[in-house]
């Protein structure tokens, strides 16, 4: 017994050798560029190709959606697309796994360590839409109640606002955990009573959006523009204490002294460095890439309540505008 | 996961079981005097240190630090460490090379040949009506318009079951070949296990990137513990007598594994790679998350526009993939168990019949080039996003409130919230740290020996520890209010099927796709059902873990020996009697088991619940995802782990059972 069990501890060593010698094996052939890794699924023979990512709001695949379609019909290539979350898609644009980001919303961490630091990332300017984060109300209820549009008033309409969810508190509604928010500090700061309620997705929180305004129920959201939802659900802004760079400035130290309402930030695109400076058609087009908040719109519309395909839209956006993204082709 | 009921160890025999009890009663209550002397002089120590109920902060161990300046070290250092471009980066580069050469070969042998292809591998191994099985899934996601992203995922799988269980075969041979090695094994699987994924894909993407590589390392994690857990169960498990024969012939060590034991162990080899299949495939959709391309990231893309019809028409392959592969390896594993003696004509069998599927694959193949596609034909597609959108409109409209008597799913909802989950979690919250230590302590001690309650203890204190007191509690709220919903429906429909063939044979589908559906389609569906919050989370977990129960709890009321049922009822007992007196004491393991399972299968979807508003721990793990924050969802990770831990422990009262989650 004594001896086999020598015999399988040596076997067992042996395995543990060889698969040491395999790994060796593998390093032995040289180095190898953990930048360099596109999809298996890219288009095979040579074919040029892009990497867009797309992030999980429409505004963001209707960006895509056009670039899409104009880099592949209007300059041949071939365009793959990535779903990934904010942060995580600047990790993979520095990395090269992804080219280009058409909209972020202002990542300044990010910016300075990939930008300025280590300059794998390029910025590459705004996209020409400006985005907007703030708390809104529903038109049907706000036309009821006009002064409920200020901050100063909200908690007088705390209890109409209460679910199960937020207790003996009005309901605020934030959504995904990877968007921009400082409401929990918003409504400590401001001796609001209220409870800040996280969807967890933007998914969700559309869901139980179009769910109240169905049964024409008040609700306070956290919400920002531009988005496909008005059109369906109109709602009006609710007024906090005006923005201003002092505030931001104190918040930049201690996020939970905010006490201010969220900034207007014109959106910006990045470029993985090697794309930018390549010098390729797509390249220049991506950086001429600019639009309007109504442009956008009009995409996502499409998208997300018409039930068409992001492909079917850009198609039929760039149908209708060729005076728009004319201009974005690179000169011959 | 079907599977798992069938390699559940029994407890204790039947017979035993009274006297069991009654020795356990008197245990315990010496049990409780210990642990109450003990609580009588730690508790005031503890209080009249750290007054607070809540758990002490000089206790804890703040992660922040060491986490954030390991994903800055890795950030900074990918691109030039040896580490990365040596070994990694190598790594990497070999995921993505033979899942091209996978994807390159599909798209060459075309929609033709791979729907001959895989037919007819089927039909050889596991007969007839497999085999239309899975030629009318593969027509299905063709006909869904889902071909493609159905050969991007199938590249994927096949690259990354056969790496599970390279890997889980290693580690299971090493296991059931060394005791020491074992003993170090187990808890590392469990881990592996019980980790939520979420939790992992973080640091897998802070080293390789999103995409491909770090998806299929992902899913290798995920999917390689079963394989190691059954290789190392048969292994160990082969008849003692059959070996001492082999050895007494001569034979060496190799050959004795080679000869006797491997062959011995064939039905848990092949159990394994059957739960390999299905634990890759429900990884395919989490996956998505980090740019694993193909059917999970339709549905992922899919949510982003709140389109739960586009959602299920790229999850209904997933879920015919996951079934097709499930029944084809199962009809194998069975036919090799039983060591059948060759069947049907002699065309059918050894090497001519695959040399015979391979010609006609080819065929096929050339068939289909000359016709034109290669790709599913585009004519050929239903568009079924808009109906079942509708349907979904529809049904919610309809149910979400003001239905008379009843209430709406939305009232329901709200009075879980405010009826169950509410005080539950109060009063967790409120309860102080040391008396949950204690309480949790008792439990395991009276069902287990003191050192189930050791660790079951331990779990719960690391909670404290990692700073996640208050966030854990609420999450235990919630799995405990889900679990106890669960195992109500699970018993009750169990026990129901286990009476009836018939309900049992029209659950069997229904139950296939609870299991196998990704969570991410139901998402949509139960916000907009029952209102973002934790009554959405809690509604995802129950139709999440009730199939595994049910199955449980049917197999082991079955299982029950006649004879007893019988003599029961010649004594005059009606059916109810029988049932409760005679049926379910006798299947008493079997039902742990799916209490077990319930637990297991719950926490899988905390973080599920994390996307509907269920808040705690769950969404920390999105949100240490979303923001790149390794601290924050690696310790909400650890935590879930630790919970898992302490309530297995707490629920399972007999000698370690022989698996796990899944396996």
């Amino acid at each position: 017994m004594s001896r086999t069990r020598t015999r399988t501890r040596i076997r067992v060593a042996g395995a543990a050798a060889l698969a040491g010698a395999t790994l060796l094996a593998l390093s032995g052939c040289g180095k190898a560029d953990m930048t360099k890794q596109g999809s298996p699924f890219q288009a095979a023979g040579g074919q040029r190709s892009v990497t867009l990512s797309v992030q999980t709001w429409v505004g963001a695949q209707a960006n895509v959606a056009v670039a899409k379609y104009l880099l592949e019909h209007e300059l041949k290539y071939h365009v793959d697309t990535v779903q990934v979350d904010e942060i995580p898609a600047w990790d993979a644009l520095s990395q090269g796994r992804v080219d280009a980001i058409l909209e972020d919303w202002g990542h300044p961490d990010q910016e300075q360590r990939y930008v300025k630091d280590k300059k794998t990332i390029t910025a590459g300017g705004g996209n020409g839409v400006t985005g907007h984060i703030g708390w809104w109300v529903p038109k049907y209820w706000a036309d009821k109640h006009p002064d409920v549009t200020d901050w100063k008033n909200l908690n007088k309409y705390a209890d109409q606002l209460r679910t199960s969810e937020s207790g003996s508190k009005g309901q605020l509604m934030d959504g995904s955990p990877s968007y921009v928010t400082n409401d929990k500090a918003l409504v400590k700061n401001l001796k609001l009573d209220y409870e800040v309620v996280f969807a967890g997705s933007e998914a969700a929180q559309i869901t139980q959006i179009q769910q109240f305004a169905k049964q024409q129920k008040p609700f306070l959201t956290y919400w920002y523009e531009p988005q496909w939802l008005f059109n369906q659900v109109p709602m009006v802004e609710v007024k906090l204490p005006e923005y201003s760079d002092a505030c931001a400035e104190k918040g930049k130290k201690d996020p939970d002294s905010i006490d201010c309402a969220y900034p207007t930030t014109p959106l910006q695109k990045f470029f993985n460095t090697e794309f930018a400076k390549g010098g390729s058609d797509a390249a220049a087009f991506l950086k001429n890439f600019h639009w309007t908040k109504e442009n956008q719109n009009e995409v996502s519309e499409m998208i997300a309540s018409k039930g068409m395909s992001a492909d079917e839209a850009g198609k039929a956006w760039v149908e209708k505008h060729p005076e728009v993204w004319k201009k974005w082709l690179p000169k011959k | 996961m079907t599977a798992a009921t069938t390699t559940a160890s029994t407890a204790a025999a039947p017979a035993r079981q009274s006297a069991l009890q009654a020795a356990l009663q008197s245990r315990g209550l010496r049990k409780i005097l210990v642990l109450a002397v003990a609580a009588a002089v730690l508790v005031p120590l503890a209080h009249a240190k750290w007054s607070s109920g809540t758990w002490p902060s000089d206790l804890t161990v703040d992660l922040n630090g060491p986490l954030g300046r390991t994903s800055d070290w890795i950030i900074d250092n990918r691109d030039s460490h040896p580490l990365f471009v040596y070994f990694l980066g190598h790594l990497s580069n070999a995921v993505v090379i033979s899942v091209r050469a996978v994807y390159q070969l599909l798209l060459l042998l075309g929609w033709t040949g791979v729907t001959a292809g895989v037919t007819l591998v089927a039909w050889r191994v596991a007969g007839v009506r497999i085999a239309a099985t899975a030629l009318v899934s593969f027509a299905v996601s063709g006909v869904l318009d889902m071909w493609l992203p159905t050969m991007q995922t199938l590249a994927l799988m096949i690259v990354a079951v056969v790496a599970s269980v390279v890997v889980g075969a290693l580690l299971g041979l090493a296991g059931g070949l060394s005791e020491r090695l074992f003993k170090i094994l187990r808890p590392v699987l469990d881990t592996m296990q019980v980790l939520p994924a979420f939790a992992y894909l973080l640091p897998v993407v802070l080293v390789f990137g999103i995409g491909v590589p770090a998806a299929l390392l992902a899913t290798v994690v995920y999917a390689a513990p079963p394989m190691a857990r059954l290789t190392a169960l048969g292994l160990r498990g082969a008849d003692p007598g059959v070996l001492e024969a082999v050895t007494s012939l001569g034979a060496t060590g190799r050959q004795r594994l080679l000869t006797a034991r491997l062959p011995l162990a064939r039905k848990e080899l092949l159990l394994g790679l059957n739960q390999t299949i299905m634990m890759a495939l429900s990884m395919a959709v989490i996956a998505s998350m980090i740019g694993a391309a193909g059917l999970g990231d339709r549905v992922y893309q899919a949510l982003a526009s709140v389109d739960v019809g586009a959602a299920l028409a790229a999850a209904v392959p997933i879920v015919l993939l996951a079934i097709v592969m499930d029944r084809t390896t199962a009809a194998a594993g069975e036919r090799m168990g039983a060591d059948a003696a060759p069947r049907g004509p002699k065309l059918l069998r050894g090497w001519y019949a695959w040399a015979g599927v391979a010609v006609l694959t080819v065929l096929a193949t050339v068939a289909g080039r000359l016709a034109g596609s290669t790709i599913w034909p585009s004519g050929w597609t239903v568009a079924i996003a808009r109906p079942v959108n509708d349907f979904k409109e529809w049904m919610v409209d309809h149910l979400y409130s003001g239905v008379p008597v009843v209430g709406g799913t939305a009232d329901w909802a709200a009075h879980f919230t405010s009826w169950v989950l509410d005080p539950l979690r109060d009063g967790l919250t409120a309860l102080p740290w040391w008396g949950a230590l204690l309480i949790v302590a008792a439990l395991a001690w009276l069902i287990g020996t003191w050192r189930t309650a050791l660790t079951a203890t331990l779990a719960l204190a690391a909670i404290g520890v990692l700073g996640v007191w208050k966030p854990s509690m609420n999450t235990l709220s919630q799995v405990l209010a889900a679990l106890a919903v669960t195992l109500v429906l699970g018993f009750g429909i169990g026990i129901l099927a286990a009476g009836s063939k018939r309900l049992e044979a029209i659950l069997r589908p229904v139950l296939d796709v609870m299991q196998t559906m990704p969570q991410f389609v139901y998402l949509i569906p139960v916000v907009a059902l029952f209102a973002v919050g934790r009554a959405p989370a809690a509604a995802a977990a129950v139709v999440y873990a009730l199939p595994a129960v049910i199955r449980i709890t049917t197999q082991g009321l079955r299982q029950v020996d006649p004879g007893a049922m019988e003599s029961a009822r010649s004594l005059g007992a009606t059916r109810w009697q029988t049932l409760r007196q005679v049926q379910l004491p006798l299947a008493r393991p079997a039902l742990l088991l799916a209490v077990n399972q319930g637990v297991v299968l719950v926490l899988a979807v905390v973080i599920i619940g994390g996307l509907v508003g269920g808040g705690a721990l769950g969404y920390d793990v999105v949100t240490g995802l979303a923001k790149g924050d390794l601290a924050l969802g690696l310790v909400a990770g650890v935590a879930i782990v630790c919970l898992g831990l302490m309530l297995d422990r707490v629920t399972q009262p007999t000698q370690r059972r022989t698996t796990g989650k899944g396996a």
